[in-house]
């Protein structure tokens, strides 16, 4: 723990505060509170999109993964570059012009049935607080690293920053912390890379060969970790697909003011993580040459703190905290979003919407919004502080296998599928987690023969780590049968009445100010 | 987007009238296959890497020490950028198509 590290940190702290401060000024109304009012603009959310993507698992996890395991951890940077491309083709748009707050609004916009509200929200509970969790535990044990704080003080700190952004802020607050976080992970990753490439004299293929000399060929393929094609096309198909269905993602739709800025919040998001992924090979790389697989194994066992100690290398004490901090502003800014989404399923969806049946006022709306910021805030903490031993980096892939599986196959269908109907959502959506969850629980990465190496000892009877090549032709399958199977719910009629009119909404994006639900 | 977004007139759009119209159902269709078809080649380059990345055919070396696997890479990094940059010319293109078909449902005497 040294001044200059303290410095930057304590910048990072008071500049989010400053923003926070402004923010809460212009945080009256739920609307506010939830999407900022819906007045961002296009590259405000493209770069608080890419904020939300580039969280700490793939700014440290990436590189280090990179490090250790070479091509194997590329893997990542596509499946993050690519899952932009669904977003944009298919999910934006639609998205925009028919939601209102959360996920559950989307569709509830064809269903209005309290059940398939009560199963949207509670997916994206579950989904954020494993997001959540994976965060936490990692923030404490980089803010350890780095600082020398003990754990739960760290998880504490991290806690109380983002529960002020989120009650104080709001949207706004979340989104500025997202944007300049960005901006700063975009400038540290940029000069490391730079100072990377300096060092190869700015020949890539002299890097190559340097890595296949001194470190051997097979960082230059994959195989390190994934020795299985059908266990990293899983994980592909997770990554890719899962993207779309992550609600703090899908939330970010509804700040703009309509589709044509959700398209052009993409496209800045694409342009933004491809130039970032691109650069996790010269921050890997980089940590292996240059600090030395020995070294970055002795700090971190996952490598999460390979990034760090390349900075180290390369430009000291000073460049270290630099990224340090950056590192730090990322968590904080990811778990904003987080709150702030798991708030919108507990305040808007369950207890706006279900309980009180949609009857309250302004002021009760973001009172509600308040307390449910508080509940999912203490509820993770105190989960992250039990949570502190558990290797939890499988927890975020866990997050976008439901994501794919449970949200992906029910957005497609409300959106694109005529026939589709209540119970066909209802199926979709519950056959999607529980099989995520129970086929993840007899993973290997809760059992393991090898002591230590997971939960519990034993053969695990699922060989996949990420069980998405199977979940997600399940949700798919599971939304078809229910809707095929399955009485309507509402006459014939009024269910083509509906459809229609979303099919004019989703696709002219008329009156998307005035969505009744 | 629409030009339509008054609330008062928001209210009184029927819905009906436009999804029965020939132009929007047309403009509809084309879009979803144009959507359609490129996400469908999209995943279908992106997914071939896993499976070629245990390949021989990816495991070669192209130039130098630089392996298959890293150039295909680059090719999806490529494709993703080309393909966000067709998709917001095209939907320029859409942008214009569903406002015609709005002004002629307007025309039409669409309130």
């Amino acid at each position: 723990m040294n001044i200059v590290s303290i410095g930057f940190f304590l910048a990072i702290v008071g500049l989010t505060l400053v923003v926070t401060y402004i923010a809460a000024k212009r945080t009256s109304s739920a609307a506010d509170f939830y999407t900022a009012g819906g007045g961002l603009k296009g590259w405000q959310n493209g770069f608080a999109i890419a904020g939300d993507y580039l969280s700490a698992a793939a700014f440290l996890g990436v590189s280090g993964a990179i490090a250790l395991t070479g091509f194997d951890g590329f893997f990542f940077s596509v499946g993050y570059v690519v899952a932009n491309l669904v977003l944009l083709y298919v999910i934006a748009e639609p998205m925009r012009n028919l939601g209102r707050y959360t996920l559950a609004d989307m569709l509830t916009a064809r269903f209005n049935e309290k059940r398939i509200r009560g199963v949207a929200a509670s997916g994206t509970i579950i989904i954020v607080i494993l997001y959540m969790i994976a965060q936490l535990v990692g923030a404490g044990a980089l803010i350890k690293l780095l600082f020398g704080i003990e754990y739960w003080v760290a998880v504490l700190i991290v806690g109380v920053m983002m529960t002020t952004y989120v009650l104080f802020g709001g949207m706004t607050a979340t989104s500025w912390v997202q944007i300049i976080k960005a901006s700063l992970l975009l400038f540290g990753t940029g000069l490391l890379a730079v100072l990377v490439l300096m060092k190869f004299d700015f020949s890539l293929m002299k890097m190559f060969d340097t890595i296949a000399v001194d470190h051997g060929e097979k960082f230059l393929v994959p195989g390190i970790k994934y020795t299985s094609t059908i266990d990293s096309v899983s994980m592909m198909m997770a990554l890719v697909l899962g993207t779309s269905g992550l609600p703090h993602i899908l939330m970010r739709f509804f700040t703009v003011k309509d589709a044509k800025t959700a398209r052009a919040s993409i496209s800045w998001t694409t342009w933004i993580t491809a130039i970032f992924f691109s650069l996790t090979i010269f921050l890997g790389f980089g940590a292996l040459n240059f600090v030395g697989l020995d070294q970055i194994l002795a700090e971190s066992k996952a490598g999460n703190t390979a990034a760090p100690l390349l900075a180290h290398y390369l430009g000291g004490d000073v460049l270290m905290a630099f990224i340090g901090a950056v590192a730090f502003a990322t968590i904080l800014a990811v778990v904003s979003g987080l709150v702030l989404t798991g708030a919108s399923a507990i305040s808007h969806d369950i207890y706006g919407e279900i309980i009180k049946g949609g009857k309250l006022t302004e002021k009760q709306q973001v009172m509600a919004a308040r307390t449910g910021s508080i509940s999912i805030a203490i509820v993770s903490i105190i989960l992250a502080l039990f949570a502190q031993s558990l290797n939890v980096s499988f927890l975020v892939s866990f997050a976008f296998c439901i994501g794919a599986s449970a949200n992906l196959p029910v957005i497609l269908y409300t959106i694109y599928w005529k026939k589709f109907n209540s119970t066909g959502a209802v199926t979709a959506m519950v056959t999607g987690l529980v099989s995520c969850l129970i086929l993840g629980a007899m993973g290997p990465n809760v059992w393991s023969p090898v002591e230590g190496a997971a939960i519990f000892v034993g053969q695990p009877l699922v060989p996949l780590a990420v069980p998405a090549i199977i979940t997600i032709p399940l949700g798919f399958i599971a939304g078809y049968l229910g809707t095929v199977l399955s009485p309507n719910r509402v006459p014939q009629k009024e269910a083509e009445r509906i459809y229609k009119e979303i099919r004019v909404k989703a696709n002219t994006g008329v009156s998307v100010s005035d969505i009744s639900h | 987007m629409a030009n339509v977004s008054s609330k008062k007139q928001a209210q009184s759009i029927d819905y009906h009238a436009i999804e029965a119209m020939e132009s929007f159902n047309s403009f509809v269709k084309k879009k979803n296959t144009f959507l359609f078809s490129i996400t469908a080649v999209f995943l279908f380059l992106y997914i071939l890497l896993p499976i070629l990345a245990f390949q021989p055919v990816l495991q070669q070396k192209i130039f130098g020490n630089i392996t298959g696997v890293w150039v295909y890479s680059a090719g999806l990094f490529i494709m993703t950028i080309v393909l966000c940059t067709v998709y917001v010319k095209k939907a320029a293109s859409f942008d214009k198509a569903a406002a015609a078909v709005l002004a002629e449902y307007q025309a039409k005497g669409g309130k």
